[in-house]
């Protein structure tokens, strides 16, 4: 172009640079001008103290996934036959007016002839000591490590089952604990099919426009208008009962992960749409830059944040949907241990009556439920840093 | 006006068509059906009498067709071996568990599933419209933080484990049994006006139960479309001139604000649905739901099928009345060829 017209060049001046001279920035803004946007994010999230303390919780609750064998007190297939539906026994620090550490008392049991309950009776007389890092059942670490080291273990010659125990004398605590293993990885893997999809469809829409948009338009709208359960239901009837609980698992997730995905993918269409119209893109195209390239390093990692933050809003609902599922006994099924699996057992109104303990499993479904849900509306809050 | 209803009734019933091949691919999804089953286990059990009564209503109902016949016979837009008899002309098929037409299967349960759902639609409505004007007006007070801390609750806490909780609770201290219809002393009496308020009492936990996490949701969306109007100008000039703040409110800010609430009908049948069929299986409500749930355990296919495509045309419909509503509440909708 220069040389075509080369009285129409643009003028220089010669003078060197100083970009501390035209606007001098404080040391507070310099570091806001130079954070990249995950920083900013990252800053605008902590000041979220809800969504915070909620992501706090959700790593405690993660963390807690690959050790599940080291932190429960038993292993999720003990069973216990003179201890069945066994109330909670609550630690105690003081005996007798004494501390004397953590402790819980041993408890006998009659067996009523006439309502053919067992009737169970605290011993208050006799207290008996918790221990820590210690023995109990075995396991293999991972699979490959044979060991039986518990992080707590019920006291020698005693008891310790601290949230009751179910109709095969198993330990509650010590299952939901196992269960939180896949009940929380379920999600996770649930919402990588759904993000995976979403990205698909909804790239191919804003990306390609014209008649794909409009199919996949329709499609969307047909989906979000169908009640999930019913189709969830339906799906998971369909998935044949000789499968092993692993297929299952995974039946189950991409079952979840299907109706998931539309909404995602038109914020991924509208998304693509809006930014196709940036400066920053048409600076990039006439550049010279490949669609691939644009779609990319540039418009993807600008609404990654965006999409992050609704993927999070949207794994509540998978865990839910796995829980809802599986309580109605179509979904994971014994022996794979998830929370539903164990409010399955409490379907029976009378079992609740009897034995409310059943019912702990909910605790953590709601605690998790809430947490991502506080923290997805902070991280949709901290998305966009620059507003 | 008329060109928008037709145009939306169209769009309807191509939705609902697709909506129809998708159910019936889901339910022909596991090998085998019931009858296929049915006739196996007669056969083992040498009951050769009952196993050709089986393989005669295999004939009956085609299902020894390709399935993509079947699914036509089933819409009924292809002669069966009854001539044209499907979906479309009112013939829903035969439920072989219940060994009954599926008419009479679901019967009662239909109303009821219509029932309870209206009923959550209009307690929400009742329910989060005052809640959210009083947030919105009084904007962090402690009542504003009441209400957005059960909000977030009821957002958050599945509707069956709150159906289960409640289910122990009530029955622990009041002694209240909220399961199933009415009171089982009403078991196949008459309607009288005493079992129509057992029914009507044993309707409100359900209701609310499944009402309560869209009341959440109207809430927040409600009190945030609120407080974006009564910024705007137009109402602090209203309330300069001296109106009178409830008429100031009442007449702009609210109806504005209302527009959303209504479109949101559309997203909120879905979930409503969803809820409804999880909490009537929890509290044995006889709605769709179980019998739903039982019949595909059982593949029990027209059956299935038939409550699957009943959902579908709830929310379909539900749709399309609110967004006849939204186009009769707002011209530029009508007016500006959404569609």
């Amino acid at each position: 172009m220069n040389t075509a017209l080369p009285s129409k060049r643009h003028y220089v001046d010669p003078a060197p640079f100083d970009p501390g001279a035209m606007e001098p920035i404080g040391t507070e803004n310099e570091s806001f001008y130079r954070a990249s946007s995950w920083q900013l994010m990252w800053w605008k999230f902590r000041r979220h103290k809800v969504a915070l303390a909620a992501a706090y919780i959700l790593l405690a609750f993660y963390l807690l996934v690959p050790l599940v064998e080291v932190i429960a007190p038993y292993n999720q297939t003990t069973r216990h036959s003179d201890y069945i539906y066994a109330p909670p026994q609550s630690v105690h620090l003081m005996h007798e007016g004494r501390f004397i550490g953590p402790f819980v008392y041993p408890y006998a049991y009659t067996f009523d002839i006439e309502t053919f309950q067992r009737l169970y009776t605290v011993d208050t007389s006799n207290p008996q000591p918790i221990r820590f890092f210690c023995r109990g059942d075995a396991y293999e670490f991972w699979g490959v490590l044979p060991t039986n080291v518990h992080l707590f273990c019920p006291p020698e010659n005693g008891t310790m089952y601290l949230l009751g125990t179910d109709r095969l004398g198993r330990d509650l605590l010590s299952r939901i604990i196992y269960g939180a293993r896949i009940s929380l990885t379920i999600g996770i893997v649930g919402i990588a099919v759904s993000f995976t999809l979403g990205l698909f469809f909804g790239g191919l829409a804003g990306y390609l426009g014209g008649w794909v948009d409009h199919v996949i338009q329709r499609m969307i709208e047909i989906l979000r208008s169908l009640p999930e359960l019913p189709l969830w239901l339906a799906l998971s009837a369909a998935l044949p009962a000789n499968w092993s609980p692993i297929l299952i698992f995974f039946g189950i997730t991409i079952i979840l992960g299907l109706l998931d995905w539309p909404g995602l993918a038109r914020a991924v269409r509208s998304k693509l749409l809006s930014l196709r119209e940036e400066d920053f893109v048409k600076a990039a195209e006439l550049m010279g830059a490949s669609k691939s390239r644009i779609i990319g390093r540039h418009l993807i990692p600008n609404f990654m944040s965006h999409l992050i933050a609704s993927a999070t809003l949207s794994i509540p609902s998978m865990i839910l949907g796995e829980t809802a599922l599986s309580f109605l006994g179509l979904g994971l099924r014994p022996p794979v241990t998830s929370w539903g699996v164990l409010l399955n057992e409490a379907q029976n109104l009378a079992a609740v009556q009897l034995y409310p303990w059943l019912l702990f499993p909910i605790i953590p479904v709601i605690l998790v439920v809430l947490a991502f849900n506080f923290m997805g509306d902070g991280l949709r809050d901290a998305a966009d840093p620059y507003h | 006006m008329i060109r928008f209803l037709l145009r939306r009734l169209l769009t309807m019933a191509v939705t609902l068509l697709i909506i129809s091949a998708l159910v019936f691919f889901i339910i022909k999804l596991p090998p085998g059906d019931f009858l296929s089953n049915q006739i196996a286990l007669l056969r083992e059990q040498g009951d050769a009498d009952a196993a050709a009564k089986a393989e005669f209503l295999i004939r009956q109902y085609g299902l020894d067709k390709p399935a993509w016949q079947q699914y036509l016979v089933w819409l009924g837009v292809m002669p069966g071996p009854n001539g044209f008899s499907g979906l479309l002309q009112g013939d829903w098929g035969w439920s072989f568990e219940f060994d009954r037409p599926v008419f009479e299967v679901v019967g009662d349960a239909l109303w009821l599933t219509i029932l309870v759902n209206l009923g959550a639609v209009v307690f929400i409505h009742v329910v989060a419209i005052p809640i959210a004007i009083y947030s919105a007006t009084r904007q962090y007070s402690v009542g504003d933080y009441i209400a957005t801390f059960f909000g977030y609750i009821g957002l958050a806490t599945p509707s069956f484990l709150l159906a289960l909780i409640l289910l122990y609770y009530l029955n622990r201290w009041f002694g209240v049994s909220i399961g199933g219809l009415y009171d089982a002393q009403y078991a196949g009496e008459p309607w009288t006006w005493p079992k129509i308020r057992s029914l009507l009492s044993h309707l409100i936990v359900p209701t609310v139960v499944i009402g309560l996490a869209g009341t959440a949701a109207m809430i927040r969306r409600m009190r945030a479309n609120l407080l974006d109007e009564l910024g705007k100008q137009y109402y602090v000039t209203a309330k300069a001139k001296g109106l009178n703040p409830r008429k100031a409110l009442l007449k702009y800010p609210f109806r504005m604000s209302l527009n959303p609430f209504i479109a949101d009908i559309g997203n909120l049948l879905p979930h409503l649905i969803s809820g409804s069929v999880l909490v009537s299986l929890v509290l044995s409500l006889p709605t769709v739901g179980p019998i739903l749930l039982s019949a595909l355990k059982s593949q029990d296919q027209f059956l299935a099928g038939f409550i699957l495509m009943f959902v579908a045309v709830l929310t379909v419909v539900g749709m399309l009345v609110s967004d006849l509503l939204l186009a009769w509440l707002d011209p530029r909708i009508r007016m500006g060829g959404a569609g």
